[in-house]
């Protein structure tokens, strides 16, 4: 997959697979319900200096997660966006108002998942689609904001990526954004913790290389909320940042935190091109 | 008098026999090597491969595959295969490459397993929250010198 990879010795290679506990069809496409299209490979933004072809998670996943992800009625992450559909329609606040009443449709909002996060003109600040839908909450319904990561933004977060599915990732990083996307940059290449490692060591240098039995994928984020199997729930952008600190011995940045709005920022524009794909399913 | 000067002379002759090496104060050659044994003594091999395949240890497999190793799934290949490496390294490169493995190999993905500054926001192991108070090197001075015995039994 990549130069390091190949000089890697390929019997090196051949024995880790032997050794894999499972196996990735990575030439495998996804379509969704046989009707959704997901690119989950395609060429890099013009943007990023040393990977050619970007793909999403789901390509390094084992074929039993990847089907799992082909119907919706196998998709655990598929329960909670009908929940969110709920909390859609549901009047909350000082305001008498619903998420309905000014958007209508839930299918209206396709389209809006794939550009975030972005530049807000009148707050003047970089928001991620939880700090817009908190946004929405306080400013317009007079309701209190949800808890960044917690269950009712992710099923959320859940619902307004489904209706994006198959819409390419498009984050702008110029204008005034611009300086958040570099700030997102110079971390996502810091080498953080007692391993002293960054994102880039495992996402951008050895993606498609095994750690123990983790086949590591590039590291995107088009395809979030993600349900992972390994604890049973949706999970948030953010916090799978945080697990990747931590594991680096390092100490993290807080959910929600300027540090990582910036990085969401950059890691969603190392994705501009592939498919909106949540809820997706991991392990 | 004199009894207590050969006694002051053993003691001093024992401590720098098996003095430890701190991580702070390691001394690299320009190729990154490590003549001397960070604990003064040898190590053992039968430890050092137990070293090797514990995840809350060395953890080398995570990265190298080694066919001796084979009985520990699973092994990562992000590092190449570690077959052979006693015939093709000398005692001090290798424990080198352990204590420090970017002096040998420059920003290299490889941990350094005895150094304990000059990280960026180092934690408090896998918490999460800051590392309160100095931070201990991965392996002490002891694991190292056996995963070095170990790799030395590693031969073509
Ligand atoms: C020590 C290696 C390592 C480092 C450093 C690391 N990650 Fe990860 N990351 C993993 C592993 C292993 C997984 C799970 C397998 C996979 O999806 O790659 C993962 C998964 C992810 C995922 C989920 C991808 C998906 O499709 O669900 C994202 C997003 C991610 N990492 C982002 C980051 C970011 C951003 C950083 C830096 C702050 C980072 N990672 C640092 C090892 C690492
Ligand atoms: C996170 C990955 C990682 C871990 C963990 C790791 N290594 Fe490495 N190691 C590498 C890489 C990558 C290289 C190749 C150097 C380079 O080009 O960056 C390497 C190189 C080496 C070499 C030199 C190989 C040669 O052919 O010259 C030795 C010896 C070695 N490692 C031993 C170990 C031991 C022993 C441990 C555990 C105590 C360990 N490594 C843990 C990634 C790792």
């Amino acid at each position: 997959m990549k130069k390091m990879l190949l000089t890697g010795s390929a019997v090196g290679i051949a024995l880790a697979m032997m050794t894999a506990p499972v196996f990735a069809d990575e030439d495998a496409d996804l379509l969704i319900n046989g009707e959704i299209e997901i690119t989950v490979r395609t060429d890099a933004p013009p943007h990023m200096e040393n990977v050619d072809t970007i793909y999403s998670g789901w390509v390094f996943r084992s074929t039993e997660t990847q089907a799992l992800e082909m119907d919706d009625f196998e998709n655990p992450g598929m329960i909670f966006v009908d929940d969110a559909i709920e909390a859609w329609e549901t009047v909350e606040g000082t305001e008498g108002k619903s998420c309905a009443d000014c958007h209508g449709d839930p299918d209206g909002m396709a389209g809006v998942r794939a550009t975030y996060p972005k530049w807000n003109e009148d707050a003047e600040e970089v928001r991620t689609i939880a700090m817009q839908v908190n946004g929405c909450r306080t400013e317009q319904m007079g309701a209190e904001a949800w808890k960044y990561d917690g269950g009712d933004m992710l099923n959320m977060e859940a619902l307004l990526a489904s209706v994006s599915r198959g819409i390419p990732v498009n984050v702008a990083i110029d204008g005034p954004a611009q300086s958040m996307w570099e700030k997102g940059k110079e971390i996502y290449y810091t080498r953080f913790g007692q391993l002293d490692l960054s994102c880039a060591n495992c996402h951008e240098d050895n993606y498609g290389n095994y750690i123990r039995a983790d086949h590591l994928s590039q590291g995107q984020i088009n395809a979030f909320p993600t349900y992972r199997l390994k604890n049973a729930q949706l999970n948030g952008v953010q916090s799978r940042f945080k697990g990747c600190i931590r594991d680096t011995r390092g100490e993290t940045f807080a959910v929600g935190s300027e540090e990582f709005i910036a990085l969401e920022l950059y890691v969603a524009s190392r994705g501009n091109g592939l498919s909106v794909e949540g809820p997706s399913v991991r392990n | 008098m004199k009894r207590i000067m050969t006694l002051a002379c053993i003691a001093t002759m024992a401590s720098a026999a098996f003095a430890e090496t701190a991580p702070d104060d390691v001394a690299f050659t320009q190729y990154g090597e490590l003549e001397q044994s960070l604990s003064g003594q040898p190590g053992d091999p039968e430890a050092g491969k137990a070293i090797m395949v514990a995840r809350g240890k060395g953890n080398c497999i995570a990265c190298h595959q080694v066919t001796a190793l084979e009985e520990f799934p699973f092994h990562g290949n992000v590092g190449p295969s570690l077959d052979g490496i006693g015939s093709r390294r000398s005692a001090a490169e290798l424990r080198g490459i352990i204590v420090n493995a970017k002096m040998t190999f420059e920003g290299t993905i490889m941990p350094a397993f005895y150094r304990v500054s000059d990280f960026t926001r180092p934690g408090d192991a896998f918490t999460g929250k800051a590392a309160d108070g100095p931070l201990s090197p991965l392996l002490t001075a002891q694991e190292i010198e056996d995963v070095v015995a170990y790799l030395q039994t590693l031969q073509d």
